[in-house]
């Protein structure tokens, strides 16, 4: 194409040929009229324009442009432009949907102002469920007569703009299919980058009106009754989102940080076969980083482990349980129902051991703290008084100390691999869970073997 | 020694998204699958996408259905419960024709259930989600290897048919930490670009292609310099609403062929047969892994046994099934529900006796319960 020579032929229509299949009356067509002439008025690219119409005779609205056009499910249209505006910023999206839509996707429309998605949203909305044979809606007026209010509403209707409005919405316009300037108001909402919505009252001439005898003017005169202000309600620079999300991410761009993070297996482990240890405590006690970290050295000692954690939904309460598989081929089976090893630390920690406590045998091992030296079980009981140790240790450091002394006691992996585990853990645990390691190997020997 | 890695299921799903290009997530939290919403919210920024937390499912997978025609790769991950909201959108992603690939870390169900508690009870829903009835593509891993793995070929599957591709996970898988070998080879690049799928034919676009009725219509998302329509309801081929019997009879019988006709792409299984075997093993997701030590153990003190873990759970794997069932006298369908797939291998397995090992309890199967019954 050369230079400075190019004529640009003005679009004048964005129809297609398919006349429209409204009722005689019906406030849709002057509706998508003002809707043409919006974009006739902006000259866009009409392949950069998507209409993302909903359900109901106001969602047929797409297929008279000869735009891009998407028609989903009922009350859902909100969720489909935000994702196609989020993916393609660049993109103008307009949301055609009735006041059925407000209702069974209420939700969408408010979060979709209040995150304030740039799109524009004409709400095409004549009382009543127009397809579905004039039932009643959200919008449908006190007293009103419809399928479903034989002897007229008794709901209050929304006020779909203050209600936009207040959670953020950028531009919220009220009028009528009435008004001489709707495509111009359209032209302000489609310009505008926020979330914008018009809330456009219209005749459903089949339905509501004759049930309601419906005029033009007893139309104004109806929002007018409910105090329903209209014109342009709120006009305010709001950053948009699609823009705001990309700009709050703008220095992250330096690909996925979930790459493996490799342990490179330096020390040897005597173990034979599959070993699995419980450790059954409380929240706050460090249950599930200590078998963590038993983990780690297991790996690091050319096992596989594999750590399965259980606590209630409210995490920082109640019991924290962590079953622990080492084994030197790959573990397929996780699950735990006799453990070889388990270290009962608190009394949420004992009442979650139940299960467990019988199932043991004399060959296996409970180790504990002195308050739960009397558990019942087949298996022996060992206990570990760290406090009569001196060792000085904390609460939370109880978990570790008892699990490296029973590592220790039964050799499941040479002392510095766990050091090295601890070493490569959390740095700002470093020192505690170094002195707790310690203090579980001075404690091993108490256990019985 | 190789070097090891200790993660989960989870971790390794997201990894798998992201190799497979997945450049949109939008999701709403529940466990077991939050942590994929997590860790998706902190990848998709870091390779230009977008990941955002929707106010329910609904508006998640809906999101995520208008960021994938207008060109992204986009993945929704949920629960039982979730999949309960996402069902009146896929079916729109069948109609429409929508790449899009859906986690479900199944969890006890119904309802609440066990919200921390494992189960397999979602194994016939995810098939029969949506009004209707048409054909669904389901990848169940059953190690975090195969989480990777198939969330990735869920990518390739969802782009090739143009249709929603469910991941089914499950809580043990997801949430559990195992230890994996890190292979020899550097992770395959991620693949990008936008979800075009084949070249336009240079004549005059058409959203959709019914001739012949197992093709799949180039994918020209919106803003590609097409005017692209979509509609959920009944369509010619320019998408466009119709009632006329022949087209929607058209289209119809092609939502069905281009899955139906090509299953020989999609079936995925992993066979371990042993000659003479009067038994096999069949399961699927958590409970293959029990399965699978159940079979060393069972070799190792002398006895035969063949197992088969199914990774397509559907359309189901008829022509490999059929291959492993035959010459043994019996199979055992082990999985943590009632008896879903069950069902499949009873319609294929003539002559041959069909024992289920379940449960539903929230405990696992463990390697002795297969044992047991050999
Ligand atoms: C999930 C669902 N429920 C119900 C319907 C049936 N339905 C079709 S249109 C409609 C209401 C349309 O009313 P409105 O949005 O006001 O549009 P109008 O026809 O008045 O333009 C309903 C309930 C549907 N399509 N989907
Ligand atoms: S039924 Fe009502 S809304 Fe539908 S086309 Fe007729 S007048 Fe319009
Ligand atoms: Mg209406």
């Amino acid at each position: 194409m050369s230079t400075g020579m190019t004529t640009i032929t003005p679009l004048v229509t964005f129809r297609n040929e398919t006349p429209y299949p409204f009722c005689p009356g019906c406030g849709h067509g002057p509706i998508l009229d003002h809707l043409n002439a919006a974009l006739v008025k902006l000259q866009l690219d009409p392949r950069q324009v998507v209409i993302v119409s909903d359900i109901g005779c106001s969602g047929l609205s797409d297929q008279y442009f000869a735009t891009s056009a998407f028609h989903g499910l009922h009350g859902r249209s909100i969720t489909y432009a935000t994702g196609i505006k989020l993916a393609r910023p660049g993109l103008t999206v307009i949301v055609v949907m009735g006041d059925g839509g407000t209702g069974i996707g209420g939700a969408h429309l408010l979060n979709a102002a209040r995150r304030n998605i740039g799109i524009t949203v004409l709400v095409c909305n004549n009382m009543n469920f127009g397809m579905t044979g004039g039932q009643h809606s959200t919008t449908t007026p006190a007293g009103a007569f419809t399928a479903t209010t034989p002897s007229g509403n008794l709901e209050r209707p929304l006020d779909v703009c203050a209600t936009v409005a207040v959670n953020g919405a950028g531009f919220v316009y009220r009028g009528t299919s009435f008004d001489p300037d709707l495509a111009d108001r359209m032209t302000d909402g489609i310009r505008h980058p926020g979330f914008a919505l018009l809330d456009i009252w219209e005749p459903c001439t089949a339905y509501f009106a004759p049930r309601n005898r419906l005029t033009k003017k007893a139309l104004f005169e109806t929002l007018e009754a409910m105090r329903f202000p209209t014109g342009i309600l709120q006009q305010t620079e709001v950053p948009e989102y699609a823009e705001a999300y990309r700009a709050a991410h703008a220095d992250e761009l330096d690909g996925p940080t979930l790459r493996p993070r490799p342990i490179q297996p330096r020390f040897r482990s005597a173990l034979e076969r599959r070993f699995s240890m419980v450790l059954a405590g409380s929240a706050g006690g460090r249950v599930g980083s200590a078998a963590r970290l038993l983990a780690r050295a297991g790996v690091l000692s050319g096992l596989y482990a594999a750590l399965r954690n259980d606590y209630p939904v409210t995490v920082r309460t109640g019991h924290s349980t962590s079953e622990l598989v080492l084994s030197p081929v790959p573990i397929d089976y996780a699950g735990v129902t006799r453990p070889e090893v388990l270290v009962v630390l608190s009394t949420d920690g004992a009442k979650q051991s139940r299960k467990f406590l019988k199932q043991m045998r004399a060959e296996d091992q409970v180790v504990t703290l002195p308050e739960f030296a009397d558990l019942e079980t087949p298996a022996p009981v060992s206990v570990l008084d760290f406090a009569a140790t001196g060792g000085r240790l904390r609460a939370s450091q109880y978990a570790l100390a008892v699990a490296s002394a029973a590592a220790a006691r039964l050799s499941l992996f040479p002392a510095e691999a766990l050091l090295e585990a601890v070493r490569q853990g959390e740095p700002e645990h470093l020192d505690s869970d170094m002195r707790a390691v310690e203090a579980g190997r001075g404690a091993a020997h108490r256990i019985s073997s | 020694m190789p070097n090891r890695e200790l993660t989960d299921g989870s971790t390794a799903i997201v990894r798998g998204a992201l190799a497979g290009g997945c450049d949109f997530f939008a999701g709403y939290p529940i466990t077991p699958a939050s942590l994929i919403l997590d860790l998706m919210l902190r990848e998709m920024p870091k390779v230009g996408g977008v990941g955002i937390q929707g106010e329910d499912e609904i508006a998640s997978i809906g999101m995520c259905i208008g960021a994938a025609m207008a060109g992204a790769r986009a993945m929704t991950a949920t629960s039982g419960p979730g999949i309960s909201l996402y069902s009146e959108n896929l079916g729109l992603a069948i109609m429409g024709e929508v790449p899009l690939v859906i986690v479900d870390v199944q969890r006890l169900g119904p309802a609440t259930g066990g919200a921390t508690t494992v189960g397999q009870g979602d194994i016939q829903f995810v098939r029969w989600g949506t009004a209707g009835g048409y054909p669904i593509i389901a990848l169940a891993p059953s190690s975090i290897p195969e989480c990777y793995s198939l969330t990735r070929r869920a990518f390739q599957l969802a782009r090739r048919f143009r249709c929603p591709v469910f991941v089914v996970a499950d809580k043990e898988l997801s949430l559990t930490s195992n230890t994996v070998d890190v292979g020899e080879e550097p992770e395959p690049e991620r693949e990008v670009g936008p979800q075009v799928n084949g070249e336009p034919d240079g004549g005059p676009f058409r959203a959709y292609r019914y001739d012949p009725a197992d093709g799949v219509p180039p994918l020209a998302p919106y803003g590609d310099g097409q005017l692209l329509r979509f509609t959920g309801s009944t369509h010619d081929e320019r998408a466009f609403i119709t009632k006329d019997s022949q087209t929607v009879d058209r289209l119809n019988r092609h939502l069905s062929a281009k899955i139906e006709e090509h299953r020989d792409e999609i079936d995925l299984v992993t066979a371990d047969l042993e000659p003479d075997a009067a038994t096999l093993f069949l399961s699927f997701g958590v409970t293959a892994g029990a399965m699978r030590e159940a079979v060393t153990t069972a070799r190792a003190s002398g006895r035969k046994v063949s197992a088969l873990t199914v990774h397509s759970l559907w359309p189901v794997p008829e022509t490999p099934i059929r291959k492993a069932l035959e010459g043994v006298q019996g199979v055992i369908v082990a999985e943590l529900n009632q008896g879903q797939y069950r069902r499949e291998i009873e319609r294929l397995a003539a002559g041959c006796q069909v024992l289920g090992l379940n449960r539903n309890d929230g405990e696992l199967i463990s390697p002795a319960q297969f044992v047991e019954m050999l």
